[in-house]
C-alpha cells in the first residue's frame, strides 16, 4: 500500500513509519504543523520537525511538512478558549484528531494517491468476518489511546492504520533504539500541545477570552470564597478554589460562568450515577438503549461499568461526576463502541 | 521516470564545474590562511585578492569597495545593521524585500517604512516619494525579487532620494539579480549591493557587499579585523575563489543565457497558463528576470501541488518555507494583490543555466494533470 505516515516527532510515530516499511508498503512521512506559536512539545514545535524529519531521513523515506495552522486554530484553539469561556473543560486532542490527523490528513491523503494514514497511536483496528471495522484497545494496555480515537468512523477506519497498537511501548522504545533512532528516548508529549507549561492555560486563554473573578459557594449558596477566573475552574477540581482548609475537602461540582460562580461541595457530592452526552458518534451501528457498557471517562481512567439509556449513561456504582465537555467512551470489552461529550455534570440531582 | 526537471533556481544553482575546479585546490595543497605572513599564507591571500579583482569588476565596484561575507543573508544584515549603527534614522523599503532586508530593518528600526507595491509587482514610487524624507538614513529595494523575478528602478529610486533625503543611503539586494542583469550598471545608484555565490553556480556559504567608496559601515562581526574591520573572521578561501569564478563564468554567458533561457521561460509559463484553466502569471512579465515563472492556480493548495510534483520528477517551489519547511503564504504574493486562497495556490518555477527544452516539456506534460487532479472532488 501506498501510506501516509504522520509523524510527530515522537517514538510511537516514528516506530510507526518503520514497521510499515518493514511491512514492504510504500510510505511518505509528512508532519502537521498545526500551532505557529509557543509550544513545550505536541507535534508543532520545530523541534518536533526536525526529530521527525531526521528519523524519516535515517528511514529512507520522503517527509513533507504540512501547514495546517489556520484550520487548527479554527477548528480547535478557537473552540478550546470558547469552550473554556462557557464552563466547560474541553478536550483539544479530540478535536485535532478529529479535524485534522482524520479529517483534513485523510482527505489530503486520498487526493495525493495514498491508501491510508498511519499514526503512532496506541489503538488497533480489527476487520470483522463481515468486513466491518472494529477499534480496539492497544496492546499496552497502559499506553491505549483508543479513547482518543472514539470518533472514527468505519470509512475513516478503513483507510487509518495503528502499527504500534500491536505492540508494547517498551517494545516500541526497543525498536527506535535498534534503529538508531534519535526519537528512542524521548520523553512522552503531555498536556495541551499549544499550552506551555511555563505560561499555562491563563496566559493561553487570557487574551482570547474574558476572564471573571467570580464566587465560590457551598451548596446552601453560602459565600465561602473566591476564585481569580471561573473559566479555569474545572468541576471536580480540588485546589485553588480558596474555599480555606477546613477538615472537609472541597470540590467544584459546577462551573456557571454567566453567573461567576463555582459551587463546591464535599466529595459525596461531587459522586454521581449518571452523565449526560451530546455529540455521540459510533465506531459502527448505533448502540440500541438500553445495554450494558463499559465507560471511560478520561484519557487514562479506568473504566467502569454502566448502562447507555440513549442519550444518559447510567454508572453502576457512583462517581465523580465528568466535567462537562470531556469525553466519554463506551467500550464492549476491548472494543470501542462510540462516545460522546459531556454537556450535563448532574441531570439528576438538578 | 523521466530525467528530472530542477525548477527551483531561484533557491540554489547547480555549480559551475570551472567554480568546483578553481575551489577544489585550495581545500589541498593550498590550504593557507591568508591573514598570516608566511608562503602558504601568501599564496591564499593572493587567490583572495585576485578573486577580489574579479568580483569587484563583475559587480562594478574597486576591489576595496568588496566585503566578503557568509552569504547574501550576512551581505543584507551588515548593510542594513552596520549602515544603522553609524547612522541612525528611518528605513524604507519595498514590501516584497527578502526577509534578509525586513528582519534586519525590523530589528533596527520599530516600524520600517514600506512602500507598496503595483500589481505588476514594482515598487509604487507614487508610494514611496512620500516615505522618502529628511529623516530617512537608509532605503533598501531589491534589484530583482526572489518569488516573482520583478526588477526594481533602482534609478528613479535614486532619483526620489537625491531630492528628499540626499543624506540617505541605498542598499540592494541584487542577491537574485546576478544570474540575470547587468548588476554592475544596474545596481550603479546604490551604495551598499548584496550577492550571494550560490545563486549563480557558486559555493553555498559566500557573498559579497559592494561598500562604495567613502560609504563607512559598522561591522556586525567581530574579531581579527578582516576586510578592513568590517567583516572578521578568517577567509573563506576556497569559497570566495568559487564565487570568483563562477561570477566569470556568468557573465562571460549571462547574455545567451537570458536569450535562451528567457524562451524557455516563455513557452512553460504560456503553456501552462494555456493548459490550466483558472491560472494566472503573478507579476508583469515585461518587468521580470528571464528565469522566473510564477503562477497561481485557484481551487488548490501548492502544498499538494509540489508533492504531486516532487513524486512526477518536478522540483519547483511555492511561498516561502517557515523554520519547520512549512509553507506558509508568501508576503510578497500578497504584496502583489493575490487573495489568501490565491496566494495559497501559487507555484514558482524558476529556470536557470542548466534548464533545458526536455526540462520544460516535463513541467507542461506534468503540471496541468496535477493540478487538475487536485480539483477533483472527492
Amino acid at each position: 500500500m501506498k501510506i501516509l505516515a504522520a509523524m510527530s516527532g515522537g517514538v510511537d510515530s516514528s516506530v510507526a513509519a518503520a514497521l510499515l516499511i518493514e511491512q514492504g508498503h510504500e510510505v511518505v512521512g509528512v508532519t502537521l504543523k498545526l500551532w505557529g506559536g509557543a509550544s513545550d512539545s505536541g507535534c508543532c514545535s520545530v523541534a518536533d520537525v526536525e526529530d521527525a524529519r531526521r528519523v524519516a531521513q535515517q528511514l529512507g523515506i520522503d517527509h513533507w511538512v504540512l501547514n495546517f495552522v489556520d484550520e487548527f486554530e479554527a477548528a480547535v484553539v478557537t473552540p478550546y478558549a470558547e469552550a473554556h469561556a462557557a464552563g466547560r473543560t474541553p478536550n483539544p486532542c479530540i478535536e485535532c484528531n478529529r479535524h485534522f490527523k482524520f479529517g483534513h490528513l485523510l482527505e489530503r491523503a486520498r487526493k495525493l494517491g495514498f491508501d491510508a494514514v498511519a499514526t503512532g497511536h496506541h489503538a488497533r483496528v480489527a476487520l470483522t468476518p463481515s468486513g466491518r471495522h472494529r477499534l480496539r484497545r492497544g496492546t499496552d494496555r497502559a499506553k491505549d489511546q483508543s479513547y482518543v480515537l472514539h470518533m472514527l468512523t468505519q470509512a475513516e477506519l478503513s483507510r487509518c492504520l495503528f502499527p504500534v497498537g500491536e505492540i508494547t511501548k517498551a517494545e516500541v522504545r526497543a525498536r527506535a533504539m535498534a534503529l538508531g533512532l534519535r526519537t528512542a528516548d524521548k520523553a512522552e508529549s503531555q498536556d495541551v500541545c499549544f499550552v506551555t507549561a511555563s505560561d499555562g492555560r491563563k496566559a493561553f486563554l487570557e487574551p482570547r477570552i474574558a476572564l471573571h473573578a467570580g464566587s465560590v459557594v457551598d451548596r446552601a449558596g453560602v459565600t465561602v470564597g473566591r476564585v481569580e477566573a471561573v473559566e479555569l475552574v474545572t468541576v471536580g477540581q480540588r485546589r485553588g478554589l480558596g474555599a480555606g482548609g477546613g477538615a472537609d475537602k472541597r470540590f467544584a461540582v459546577s462551573v456557571d460562568t454567566s453567573a461567576a460562580t463555582v459551587t463546591v461541595g464535599s466529595l459525596d457530592d461531587l459522586l454521581t450515577d449518571t452523565v449526560e452526552l451530546g455529540q455521540m458518534s459510533w465506531i459502527d451501528a448505533p448502540l440500541i438503549a438500553p445495554a450494558g457498557v463499559e465507560a471511560q471517562c478520561s484519557a487514562h481512567g479506568r473504566p467502569v461499568a454502566a448502562r447507555y439509556e440513549g442519550d444518559i449513561v447510567r454508572f453502576a456504582e457512583r462517581q465523580r461526576r465528568v466535567a462537562p465537555g470531556q469525553s466519554v467512551v463506551l467500550f464492549d470489552g476491548n472494543d470501542v463502541i462510540g462516545g460522546g461529550t459531556a454537556i450535563e455534570a448532574d441531570r439528576s440531582r438538578r | 521516470m523521466n530525467v528530472p526537471a530542477y525548477l527551483d533556481h531561484a533557491a540554489t544553482t547547480p555549480m559551475w564545474p570551472a567554480a568546483v575546479d578553481a575551489m577544489l585546490p585550495y581545500f589541498s595543497e593550498r590550504y593557507g590562511n591568508a591573514s598570516g605572513s608566511h608562503a602558504v599564507a601568501r599564496e591564499a591571500k593572493k587567490a583572495l585578492e585576485e578573486s577580489r579583482d574579479l568580483v569587484a569588476e563583475c559587480l562594478g565596484a574597486q576591489p576595496g569597495e568588496i566585503v566578503f561575507t557568509g552569504g547574501g543573508t550576512e551581505a543584507d544584515n551588515l548593510a542594513i545593521l552596520g549602515r544603522h549603527e553609524l547612522q541612525p534614522g528611518e528605513v524604507v523599503c519595498s514590501a516584497i524585500e527578502h526577509h534578509a532586508v525586513l528582519h534586519a530593518a525590523g530589528e533596527v528600526c520599530a516600524a520600517p517604512r514600506v512602500a507598496s507595491v503595483t500589481s505588476g509587482g514594482v515598487v509604487d514610487l507614487d508610494v514611496l516619494v512620500d516615505l522618502v524624507d529628511s529623516g530617512v538614513s537608509l532605503v533598501s529595494v531589491m534589484l530583482s525579487n526572489n518569488e516573482i523575478g520583478t526588477i526594481q528602478p533602482l534609478d528613479a529610486i535614486r532619483k526620489i532620494m537625491a531630492e528628499r533625503a540626499p543624506q540617505a543611503v541605498l542598499h540592494t539586494d541584487a542577491v537574485q539579480a546576478f544570474p540575470w542583469l547587468d548588476v554592475a550598471s544596474l545596481a550603479r545608484p546604490a551604495e551598499l549591493v548584496a550577492v550571494s555565490a550560490h545563486k549563480f553556480g557558486g559555493p553555498k556559504g559566500v557573498g559579497a557587499l559592494v561598500v562604495r567608496e567613502g560609504v563607512k559601515i559598522a561591522p556586525i562581526v567581530h574579531g581579527g579585523g578582516q576586510e578592513r574591520g568590517r567583516r572578521s573572521g578568517t577567509y573563506n578561501v576556497a569559497g570566495v575563489v568559487g564565487m570568483a569564478a563562477a561570477m566569470q563564468a556568468t557573465v562571460a554567458d549571462r547574455a545567451a543565457t537570458v536569450a535562451r533561457v528567457g524562451a524557455l521561460r516563455d513557452r512553460l509559463a504560456d503553456g501552462l497558463l494555456q493548459a490550466i484553466p483558472d491560472s494566472s502569471e503573478t507579476g508583469d512579465r515585461s518587468s521580470k528576470i528571464a528565469g522566473n515563472c510564477h503562477l497561481s492556480f485557484g481551487g488548490i493548495e501548492s502544498e499538494s501541488l509540489l508533492m504531486l510534483l516532487d513524486a512526477a520528477g518536478v522540483y519547483a517551489a511555492a511561498g516561502s518555507a517557515c523554520q519547520s519547511g512549512a509553507i506558509e503564504p508568501s508576503h510578497v504574493v500578497t504584496a502583489v494583490g493575490l487573495s489568501d486562497a490565491r496566494a495559497l495556490g501559487s507555484l514558482r518555477l524558476s529556470l536557470g543555466v542548466t534548464t533545458t527544452d526536455d526540462d520544460v516539456d516535463l513541467a507542461l506534460s506534468v503540471i496541468p494533470p496535477a493540478v487538475a487532479r487536485l480539483r477533483e472532488p472527492l
